[in-house]
């Protein structure tokens, strides 16, 4: 382990919990990226150093993993990240009047952020919530049945 | 044929989750000491002559994959939960970790008993940060009871159990892209052979992965014996199944019926039929990978060899209803659109051909189409079956090329028109 500690506590607390159940250190890599991204809220540059430094990997290694994953954010998200599931089921039941509401409503395109970081909205793909699509999910909750007037509601709530 | 409901009953139930619910309601916890007393051999042989087929997708028979870990080897072995779930259209799994974690544990824990391995992952979708949070307190719950931890049964069995979380790549849920990603790799899917994770899997050792709904059939089929399980559902295809129904129907949702159970009776009894009055124009009978079938198609069972007879596949069953005021090239365009962005581009086939099938899809939409269009989108699906390391490219190329076969006049349409021939609201709003 880094002598010096970049992180906070919960990402430590929760590496020593998991230590044991992995064989060598690079196969902690997901885990320390999910406990960084929550404390920091995306995945920099200097974090992935960071945790390139705690696990003994090269930064490069990092990176092709963090990038190739959707759920990574690599650069900084709006403290109300609002994901649209567009896919086929979702799509079915509105997602796509949903999306453009939401886009001006935001007066922004899928994929960027108000300028205060208040909200980030973006297209993702199937969230497994089809039998109650149209789903948004919003930071780590699931909005099911989701509709325009549950989205004004929710946009004005975080204002 | 048996349709008794003994998955579902609890789900809307936030309660059902805990470790006391499923010892109250579900009998929990007895099918790990009743298999530790038959012995593994006998369990291995239950679940076998069960007929249990893989609920992830391909139907690949439990028992016989189990029957594949080498016995005697000195490497430790892994038991690895695919709680993935990305396949479009696919949420029971979902509902199984809320609702019902234990039933899952449980049979994790039969199943890591029955392989002699003494480690379980369960990589579970990224997305599903509430489902992660309860299943890590049922673990715990499992811990404390002593069901897991140093002394499994009392026997001095060590097995222990973690929640490995993914990040958002659909490939993940193919087993080997799923194995290089809990070794803290890209989801870029293995070589084969080896074909089975048994062979060489996590870490390089013998590894079993299985779907989160087939493990908890397991603790059933110990309780009640393979000759109740076969009691529901035809021959070949037995057991009781989740099926995930979405798109136009008036009920969505999860429905828990007998292997083999008629999608018209699902769609028109318990669905309530087609919304708004409309009628069936198609369905996807197994996730947004499966070739779509036509109305007249859809007088077919839900089983993995009827629907495979009828050129399609019942995959997770994850059924997507569309009515008749929904035009098919958009619904191929979210297709086309999801694979293009979730290939690992590991392939070229796979990489340049989602590419050019998403560009000829929109072009098309666009009412910029030409006749030819039509055949190279046929072509390039040609050149993707099969030509890829795993079934990304079958996954991309069936339904697409189904699509274009099954409903091309409203293709032509679009190039003839260029327009779209269902107007702006195509999928009927």
């Amino acid at each position: 382990m880094s002598e010096v500690k970049k992180f906070g506590t919960a990402f430590y607390a929760e590496m020593d919990r998991i230590q044991r159940f992995y064989p060598n250190k690079r196969a902690m890599l997901l885990p320390a990226l999910h406990a960084a991204q929550a404390e920091r809220g995306w995945i920099s540059d200097e974090t992935m150093q960071d945790i390139g430094d705690f696990l003994g990997i090269p930064k490069t290694m990092v990176l092709e993993v963090v990038s190739f994953y959707h759920w990574f954010k690599m650069k900084p998200v709006g403290k109300f990240n609002l994901q649209f599931c567009n896919n086929i089921a979702c799509w079915l039941r509105g997602s796509e009047e949903l999306i453009h509401h939401a886009e001006q409503k935001c007066k922004m395109k899928m994929g960027e952020t108000t300028k205060d970081g208040l909200f980030t909205i973006s297209e993702v793909e199937c969230l497994g919530s089809c039998g109650t699509a149209p789903v948004c999910q919003i930071n780590n909750d699931y909005h099911e049945n989701f509709d325009i007037k549950a989205l004004d509601k929710v946009l004005e709530e975080m204002r | 044929m048996n349709s008794e409901i003994v998955f579902s009953k609890y789900y809307g139930q936030a309660d059902a989750a805990g470790i006391d619910a499923y010892i109250k309601n579900e009998s929990g916890y007895k099918a790990l000491p009743k298999a530790i007393e038959m012995g593994w051999d006998k369990v291995l042989q239950e679940v076998k002559d069960s007929g249990l087929r893989g609920r992830g997708g391909a139907g690949f028979p439990c028992g016989t994959k189990w029957g594949f870990i080498p016995k005697g080897s000195d490497k430790p072995k892994y038991l690895v939960i695919n709680a993935d779930e990305s396949e479009p259209g696919t949420f029971k799994d979902r509902a199984i970790m809320a609702y019902q974690p234990h039933l899952m544990i449980e049979g994790a824990i039969i199943a890591a008993m029955t392989i002699d391995a003494h480690m379980i992952y369960c990589y579970i979708r990224g997305e599903y940060v509430k489902e992660a949070e309860i299943l890590e307190k049922a673990i715990d719950e499992a811990y404390k009871a002593g069901h897991l931890g140093k002394n499994v049964g009392g026997k001095g069995y060590q097995l222990d159990f973690v929640v490995h979380r993914g990040a958002g790549a659909y490939i993940c849920g193919e087993e080997t892209a799923l194995l290089n990603s809990i070794e803290g790799k890209r989801g870029e899917p293995r070589i084969k052979p080896p074909f089975f994770p048994a062979a060489i899997g996590l870490y390089g050792c013998p590894t079993v992965v299985n779907n989160v709904e087939t493990l908890a059939c397991v603790p059933m089929i110990v309780n009640r014996g393979s000759a109740w399980f076969k009691t529901f559902g035809p021959e070949r295809n037995t057991g009781m199944k989740l099926f995930c129904i979405s798109g136009h129907v008036n009920r969505p949702g999860l429905y828990e019926k007998p292997m083999g159970y008629p999608l018209m009776k699902l769609i028109e009894e318990d669905c309530g039929g087609i919304w708004k009055g409309r009628k069936l124009k198609a369905a996807f009978p197994g996730g947004s990978s499966s070739p779509v079938l036509t109305a007249d198609e859809c007088n077919i069972n839900l089983d993995f060899d009827s629907l495979a007879k009828a050129g399609s596949m019942l995959g997770s069953a994850a059924i997507m209803i569309i009515d008749d005021a929904t035009c098919m090239l958009k619904v191929a365009i979210r297709t086309a659109h999801f694979y293009q962005v979730e290939s690992c581009g590991q392939c070229t086939p796979c990489r340049e051909g989602t590419m050019w099938l998403k560009d000829l899809h929109y072009r098309l939409e666009r009412g910029e189409g030409k006749i030819g269009d039509l055949d190279l989108i046929e072509d390039i699906c040609n050149n993707m079956d099969g030509t890829t390391i795993c079934a990304f490219g079958e996954a991309t190329a069936w339904p697409l090329r189904s699509m274009v076969k099954k409903f091309r006049t409203e293709y032509e349409q679009h190039i003839t028109e260029k327009r779209c021939p269902f107007g702006k609201s195509a999928h009927g709003h």
